[in-house]
């Protein structure tokens, strides 16, 4: 999954490059045989393969590892905590903020979303309000940060609020490795969900991290491997690559560079066009995501010609059928259907470099 | 691109050729909704197919999201001609519209140079003028769809496929290696997959009541009918009305009092008939003043038949007097005008015309001219 030469990537949101070592890590890892629920040492020889990207893992937002439960990915983590709370009786209600990711918002009624302010943060005022009203075990779900605008949600605080009333809270931090710390502890919520392939790792697999008892019904039930949590096979090569990107990303931060590179590439985008409107920017952000609207162009035809000419970058969610839909985030921040329908999403990393977004400046100034 | 067999082939031999392709496909319409599955995506397999046939010729392709104005531009307009008591085709109203206003708008902005379609119809250019021409194929003939392409649009737009035959088609698929190469024809309204349109009508529709009499053409009541939306001139079957000495066809709908006329098929007869909205492809003027010889055609499944044309009563109207009496012709529906194979425009059937006059005794004789 290396980007080719005659590509300009800006969607790492959507997905980052792999890194090399990691496509050594999974590729070495897939001619290794076992079943890691194996007696025999083959099975011995896997399962500590998958422990050791445990600790890697655990390692990155400062857990033991055995808060850590491999998924196939932010999806099944969402579900399987949500599910699993309401399924096992912990909590009957769910709240959410109204930026969360569809895995989450799914779960909500309309009335139990919870809205943002302008700049796209979590109205804490109308959280308390919301909770006064309420007695019934509950579960609020709070991202870490928003995938579409890059806006850093107030976890601790939101947290506070709900432990407080004696809720749980889940936090999506699929976007937070490795754009800014992540610290379970301080973060304060009871459960973490995560992806691997947002910070090199390969895609399919992921996990949710709790420092709880609370019972989780498994969604998945049969043999049960990640200690009945999670039934099914593990994917070993794939939790393999994903404790090897959980260790680059430990190792090496560049959330300052690219930050640099972001903060100078907006400048020059309201440099050449005046008129646009960029989602969040007076609010806290993760430094590596912009969200801009021209008016007046549509994000489908902007998506479009920029991909003719070579730069990939997206816009709201996109559906299997590839038909650009409006953002639900942009709509939560009080963006009109018009600015909502002529966002796009760009989203750096390590692999970006001034000279990429200097030509992605050139040509989206013509768009 | 559409995911059949025709729009597939049209990309792939055009890459063949050497151009630089981009494949679109329209989303027109939720299609978990039109099939009233709510957990269907959005999209149906026609558009995976699209992609996988892109993929497979090695061009980018991107869906264009038309769902609001294909709604506003065809959904509600077919739903209220069905309510004036018309018999609309959507497919115009999407080629006049969606199609070839808004596709062709937008492969503009890609720097396309042409917009490319699966339809079978010919395009010719010479120094002078583009015209169309009924595809070679006559058994897949697509003109009586595409008569509304104005002249500008005819100067951007290309038909691969209207050289050759279906069977070609097919055989090209299977050439190239095209996964839909076995794929069946679409045959209904593409939004209206279960076949019955009257959903449809209630959904978008005004809503207005539209039940009324039928009344025969020789004055008497016959009862009451479920709303006009539900009749079409010309039809036989489902009218619920027995006891006559022969078959009832819908001679005509009163949209003013809700009124359905039934009468013997002697009274389907048109002689002549007013057309609006004329688009026309012919020499530079437009309808001609005097009556010109044309053949003319007023359903896709007729063959032209040789008529007149002449100016009409009002703007963009043009009079078409058929040599012998023509059946079924109705109102909503499209009469397109041929030269012989070159396609010279058309315009929609308006409601009235003038009914051949057979005297009564003489109905049951045959008439000259049937149509299928």
């Amino acid at each position: 999954m290396a980007i080719p030469d005659d590509r300009i990537y800006l969607d790492y949101n959507a997905t980052a490059p792999v890194y090399p070592e990691v496509v050594d890590v999974v590729s070495s890892a897939l001619r290794d045989l076992g079943n890691a629920s194996s007696v025999h040492a083959e099975g011995r020889s896997v399962r500590g393969t998958i422990e050791d990207a445990r600790d890697s893992v655990s390692n990155l937002i400062g857990l033991p590892s055995q808060s850590i439960t491999f998924t196939s990915g932010g999806t099944e983590a969402n579900t399987t905590v949500i599910r699993g709370l309401l399924d096992s009786g912990a909590v009957s209600n769910v709240y959410c903020s109204a930026v969360e990711h569809p895995s989450v918002l799914e779960y909500t009624d309309p009335q139990h979303q919870i809205p943002v302010d302008e700049d796209g943060q979590l109205d804490l005022g109308k959280l308390e309000d919301v909770l006064k009203q309420h007695n019934a075990p509950f579960l609020l779900c709070v991202m870490l940060t928003n995938n579409e605008t890059g806006v850093i949600q107030p976890v601790r605080e939101a947290s506070d609020l709900v432990h407080e009333r004696g809720g749980l809270v889940l936090c999506d931090a699929v976007q937070g490795p490795g754009k800014l710390a992540v610290d379970f502890n301080s973060l304060g919520a009871d459960f973490l969900t995560f992806s691997a392939h947002k910070i090199g790792g390969p895609q399919g697999v992921g996990c949710f991290a709790t420092n709880t008892d609370v019972a989780l019904e498994p969604v998945l039930i049969g043999g049960g491997q990640e200690k009945k949590r999670r039934s099914g096979t593990e994917n070993a090569a794939g939790i393999a690559g994903y404790g090897a990107a959980a260790r680059i990303t430990a190792e090496k931060s560049d959330v300052e560079r690219v930050g640099k590179l972001r903060d100078r590439m907006e400048a020059a985008l309201l440099e050449a066009r005046p008129d646009v409107c960029i989602f969040g920017q007076n609010g806290s952000r993760i430094s590596n995501t912009t969200n801009i609207a021209i008016p007046g162009i549509s994000s489908e035809r902007q998506l479009i010609k920029l991909d003719l000419a070579g730069f990939s970058v997206s816009a709201g969610s996109a559906c299997s059928s590839g038909k650009v839909s409006t953002s639900h985030v942009l709509l939560a921040m009080g963006a009109s259907e018009d600015m909502a329908q002529s966002a796009i999403r760009i989203s750096i990393g390590v692999g970006t470099s001034w000279h990429d977004l200097e030509k992605f400046v050139a040509v989206w100034a013509t768009l | 691109m559409s995911g059949g067999v025709d729009s597939s082939v049209c990309a792939a031999l055009l890459v063949e050729q050497g151009y630089d392709v981009i494949g679109l496909t329209m989303q027109l319409y939720d299609h978990g909704a039109a099939t009233s599955k709510s957990k269907t995506c959005c999209a149906g397999q026609d558009i995976h197919d699209a992609k996988r046939v892109a993929d497979k010729v090695g061009i980018p392709h991107y869906v264009l999201d038309y769902e609001k104005r294909f709604e506003k531009d065809v959904i509600i307009p077919f739903a209220e001609s069905y309510q004036r008591g018309e018999t609309p085709i959507p497919c115009i109203l999407c080629n006049q519209t969606v199609k070839f206003r808004d596709l062709i708008d937008a492969a503009r902005d890609f720097g396309a140079e042409a917009l490319a379609t699966g339809h079978y119809i010919r395009r010719a250019e010479d120094e002078e003028a583009v015209s169309l021409h009924r595809a070679v194929d006559q058994s897949k003939d697509q003109s009586y769809f595409l008569f509304a392409t104005t002249p500008e649009q005819l100067a951007f737009v290309r038909f691969p496929l209207g050289e050759i035959s279906k069977a070609e088609t097919r055989v090209l698929a299977e050439k190239f290696d095209l996964d839909i190469a076995d794929k069946a024809d679409s045959q209904d309204i593409c939004f209206v997959p279960t076949g019955s349109y009257t959903n449809i009508v209630d959904k978008f529709g005004s809503g207005a009541a539209s039940q009324g009499r039928f009344v025969h053409v020789d004055g008497h009541d016959m009862g009451e009918h479920n709303g006009i939306e539900n009749y079409t001139v010309g039809q036989r079957r489902g009218l619920g009305l027995g006891g006559e000495a022969e078959p009832l066809y819908v001679i005509e709908i009163r949209l003013a009092d809700h009124e359905v006329v039934v009468g013997p098929r002697a009274d389907l007869a048109k002689h002549e008939i007013e057309v609006r909205d004329v688009n026309w492809l012919g020499a530079p003027g437009g309808v001609p003043e005097t009556e010109m010889r044309i053949q003319a055609r007023v359903r896709n499944t007729h063959e032209p038949v040789s008529a007149l044309i002449s100016q009409g009563a009002g703007a963009g109207q043009a009079k078409v007097s058929f040599d012998e009496p023509l059946y079924g012709v109705s109102p909503g529906q499209a009469c397109v005008f041929y030269d012989g194979d070159q396609v010279l425009g058309g315009g929609w059937i308006m409601a009235g015309g003038t009914n051949m006059t057979v005297p009564h005794n003489k109905r049951n004789e045959g008439v000259a001219g049937l149509q299928a």
